[in-house]
């Protein structure tokens, strides 16, 4: 009982629903606590050095006068953090990154640390450290890396054979033959796009309070997305017991991939361990533009053949995705999302994974995919075009559907693509007519979602309000949706139900809420933790009733006789149960742990209208609808909110957004003035529809939702601000200086 | 270690604190009056996660010394409802689902209140400019606006 989790199309009472968020209170009131606001008796501020080289030998560090400053408490160099990685090569790289060992490899590279008793100190200690750097040659583009001639990023690892020394790995998914496809189409496509480096964003920098005692024992008060990963890579990296490291997940200022991997956290804790007292350790904006989190920046050549009556022959794409300086799988993620929207006989990707000295490349909402996708749907679009037909058509012509052979292997299920573009052919959007200057793109996106471990408690309190502890860290109000998702399955009121964000003491192991995997997994573990305690509940009520636990059902929130032999008897509701257990047996609780399957695949369709000024090349977006497949929405309120931000984060990409680095290496923009994102009047009102496919392997059907709203929305911007003038855009953002270029380019033939 | 002795008004108490030179009255807020309402999103008045009211006008308090507080009204975030009654934005912001993380709304209800305390009845526009120096990552906007909207509207007795 409890572990099936096939769709079953039953009717909702809860699910569905938009009740209030139950953290809503705090979060308008100024009291919800996030990372950077949590103090500890006694604690101490961290500060990072970091390297203004893009790349440089370390040849040594004087930290004697910062130590020797009156309110210094501890100078931390790699030479404090021994390598116990024992060979894991990804641990390793996630312990230099941390701070630099022997070679700094990109501007902000971490390479020293201090605690102190005040900020002013800590500053005056980080001044007062001496760094010996040999300056070595740096490579940030692309272009440049893969060049024989190129700088040598990494200067142990071995090249694939017949391939420059900065591609670190490559990685080939397809089927059928795509030169035999290119040759049966009446139109072939070949281009190449460029997507430049875009940061997460997140308004909350990464924040941290640790303390490590003398006995072992440890705690890390921080913002993440998974307090259970950062307990992993902490431990591992400073050799701690992983039970003796309690992990408490505060509040998270936004994270979209970024708070996926450790960054200052480990330097916290090692801080605070030679220091013996807690430290509080904060990155600046700036920090966090040239130390955290960035996507790739991206190369990728396209050639897509297509029919007359628009039937796609063949596709293919080399997918170039910088990684920073350590080689990791964002490559690979391109090269399998680049095609997934589409049923292709012959298709083909490879993704080169390119070594840059450029901060470590991590997780971006969708990560590697909306890159491809811009690629892809661009030259759809002109594919379209070429042979007369409405785009839209073109990709309900080719769309993939239940029994496809995604490009990079698995058969789909029931997917809800084709219903996107239908809604979408149907949009008033579609009809709606375009003024001046305008012009109207549309573009589909794919992406996996994926489950892992997940492990929930559902406590029945003596007076029958219920505590759901998870473990997956509410990102934006997922809080809200178990709570639904428990009291649909106990059919209790909502606001009987608390869900609270256990700490890595507290539950069993949970994976990082990423890849569209917290609503999915943990409505599951809920459904099954909830349905486990029915169990209980039934059997108490068996003994309350003195009839066997067979003859109870469970129903609307109450256990009750079944048939007409107990005819007479009352119905007992949990409260009752609830209230009488110490006497019938203890505590009700249920519990479920799983590595969750079966996350039914995303996808989403677009349309954009945007105005561009010829004169200036200032682009407007004007209107925009996101169409996607959500299997159930638990929350509409929060899917929307997902469909919504992961748009505009899309569209601040395709416009605006990008690192910007000097011939130094060094990174130009590293704050919000200069890397702007979007702001509130730079936008109209973006649409919703919600569309809903069951997902088979979820009792409601649940698909995550999160990622796939950023996929499509650099393709559907550059396919109407292609339109509006007249010459194809292939370089993301399209700021105003380069769409002032690609017109005069144009002109001038 | 010295310290400049600052006497003000938040919220309509009165407060006195010591601060550093080159502390901003955010980080006195946060660091010295444990008001972590506001917050630290950039340091450099690009966010508006960081604003208050300091005599009638919206400021980032980042940008603000600590010293300068001095002799001054200040308004912040914790100071918007009314003890357990929560001001009408801040009931339309939970309602419409106007915050995903929330780490900014501190920053918009300053600003929104601000916006309509001069500005009862603004156009989207309006509410759109207004609300142009606090950043969102998570909304996209579109529910942040409904709600300034719709408080607007119940604040005006609409």
């Amino acid at each position: 009982m409890g572990m099936d989790q096939t769709f079953k199309n039953k009717a909702f009472k809860m699910v569905g629903t938009r009740p209030e968020r139950p953290d809503g209170f705090d979060k308008v009131t100024g009291r919800a606590r996030y990372g950077a606001d949590f103090n500890m008796p006694g604690q101490l501020v961290g500060r990072i050095l970091r390297s203004p080289h893009a790349h440089a030998r370390i040849k040594s560090i004087d930290t004697s006068k910062a130590e020797a400053l009156q309110g210094v408490k501890a100078v931390l160099t790699a030479a404090d953090l021994p390598d116990l990685s024992d060979g894991d090569s990804g641990l390793f790289n996630t312990l230099e990154n941390c701070m630099a060992r022997t070679v700094a490899r990109y501007d902000g590279h971490a390479v020293a640390a201090v605690a102190a008793v005040d900020t002013r100190t800590a500053k005056e200690a980080l001044k007062l450290i001496k760094v010996d750097y040999e300056v070595l040659p740096h490579v940030t583009e692309i272009e440049d890396a893969i060049k024989d001639t190129a700088p040598v990023v990494r200067e142990n690892a071995k090249a694939e054979a017949g391939l420059p020394h900065n591609i670190g790995s490559t990685i080939e998914f397809g089927h059928g033959d795509p030169e035999t496809g290119f040759k049966n189409a009446d139109v072939v496509i070949e281009r190449t796009f460029k997507t430049e480096q875009s940061h997460q964003g997140y308004i909350e920098p990464h924040a941290c309070v640790g303390n490590v005692n003398a006995d072992g024992t440890a705690e890390l008060w921080v913002c993440t997305q998974g307090a259970f990963g950062y307990r992993q890579d902490c431990a591992s990296l400073l050799g701690l017991d992983v039970s003796k490291l309690r992990v408490t997940s505060s509040e998270i200022g936004g994270g979209f991939g970024g708070k996926t991997h450790v960054w200052a956290e480990p330097i916290a804790l090692a801080l605070s361990r030679k220091a013996g007292r807690p430290v509080k350790l904060v990155l600046s904006r700036e920090e966090v533009f040239r130390g955290t989190g960035p996507t790739s920046a991206t190369k990728i050549d396209v050639k897509i053949g297509v029919t007359k009556d628009g039937r796609i022959t063949a596709g293919y794409a080399d997918c170039y995705y910088t990684s920073g300086p350590y080689p990791s799988v964002w490559a690979e993620l391109g090269a399998t999302t680049a095609f997934s929207c589409y049923d292709l006989e012959h298709v083909k990707t490879i993704g080169y994974e390119v070594v840059v000295n450029r901060p470590k490349t991590a997780a971006y909402r969708a990560p590697s995919a909306p890159m491809a996708a811009f690629a892809i749907e661009s030259v759809l679009d002109e594919l379209a075009e070429k042979i007369g037909m409405d785009p839209l058509e073109l990709r309900i012509k080719n769309a993939a559907k239940e029994g496809t052979q995604s490009s990079y292997g698995p058969v789909y299920g029931p997917i809800g693509f084709g219903e996107t573009l239908a809604a979408a052919k149907n949009h008033p959007h579609l009809k709606a007519p375009l003024g001046k200057n305008q012009g109207r793109g549309i573009a589909c996106g794919y992406w996996f979602n994926i489950g892992g471990q997940t492990c929930t408690d559902l406590n029945i309190g003596v007076d029958g309000t219920v505590t759901l502890t998870i473990g997956t860290v509410d990102v934006g109000g997922s809080r809200a949706s178990m709570s639904l998702v428990a009291a649909e399955e106990l059919g209790i009121p909502y606001e009987q139900v608390r869900t609270v964000v256990a700490d890595t003491s507290s539950l069993g192991h949970n994976d990082m809420t990423e890849g569209s995997r917290g609503t999915f997994s943990s409505s599951l573990t809920t459904i099954f933790a909830a349905r486990n305690a029915i169990e209980i509940l039934r059997e108490r009520a068996a003994l309350m009733l003195g009839i066997p636990v067979d003859d109870i059902v469970w129903e609307g929130g109450e256990a009750r006789a079944k048939g007409d032999s107990h005819g007479n008897l009352p119905a007992l509701s949990l409260k009752e149960i609830a209230k009488a257990a110490p006497k019938t047996g203890g505590p009700i609780a249920g519990h479920s742990e799983i590595t969750a399957d079966g996350a039914g695949a995303s996808f989403g369709t677009h349309i954009c209208d945007v105005e561009v000024d010829p004169e200036t090349g200032s682009t407007r977006v004007v209107r925009y609808t996101v169409i996607q497949d959500a299997g159930k929405a638990v929350h509409p309120d929060y899917v929307e909110g997902q469909f919504q931000g992961g748009a505009v984060q899309g569209i601040g990409w395709a416009l605006n957004e990008e690192y910007i680095y000097g011939e130094d290496g060094r990174l130009q923009n590293p704050g919000f003035l200069d890397y702007r994102i979007p702001v509130c009047s730079d936008l109209p009102m973006i649409d919703t529809h919600i569309v809903e496919v069951p997902n088979p392997n979820h009792p409601y059907g649940v698909r995550g939702v999160g990622e796939t709203p950023i996929v499509p929305p650099l393709a559907a911007v550059a396919n109407a601000v292609s339109h509006a003038i007249g010459v194809r855009m292939t370089h993301i953002p399209m700021s105003p200086p380069r769409i002032v270029a690609a017109l005069e380019a144009a002109k001038a033939g | 270690m010295s310290g400049i002795a600052v006497t003000t008004t938040i919220n309509g108490d009165t407060v006195e604190f010591l601060c550093q030179a080159e502390e901003t009255l955010l980080d006195v807020l946060r660091n010295r009056l444990g008001m972590t309402g506001a917050k630290e999103g950039c340091g450099t008045g690009d966010c508006g996660a960081c604003s208050v009211v300091v005599d009638g006008r919206l400021v980032c308090s980042c940008l603000v010394l600590g010293a300068e507080a001095e002799g001054r009204k200040i308004e912040t975030i914790e100071g918007i409802a009314d003890g357990d009654t929560l001001h009408p934005l801040q009931e339309k912001f939970i309602e419409h689902a106007a915050l995903q993380c929330g780490v900014c709304t501190p920053g918009f209800l300053v600003a929104a209140k601000d916006l309509l305390e001069r500005n009862p009845d603004p156009t989207e526009e309006e509410i759109r400019f207004g609300l142009a120096g606090n950043l969102c990552r998570c909304t996209g906007y579109d529910k942040i606006v409904r709600a300034v909207q719709d408080a607007a509207k119940e604040m005006r007795g609409a």
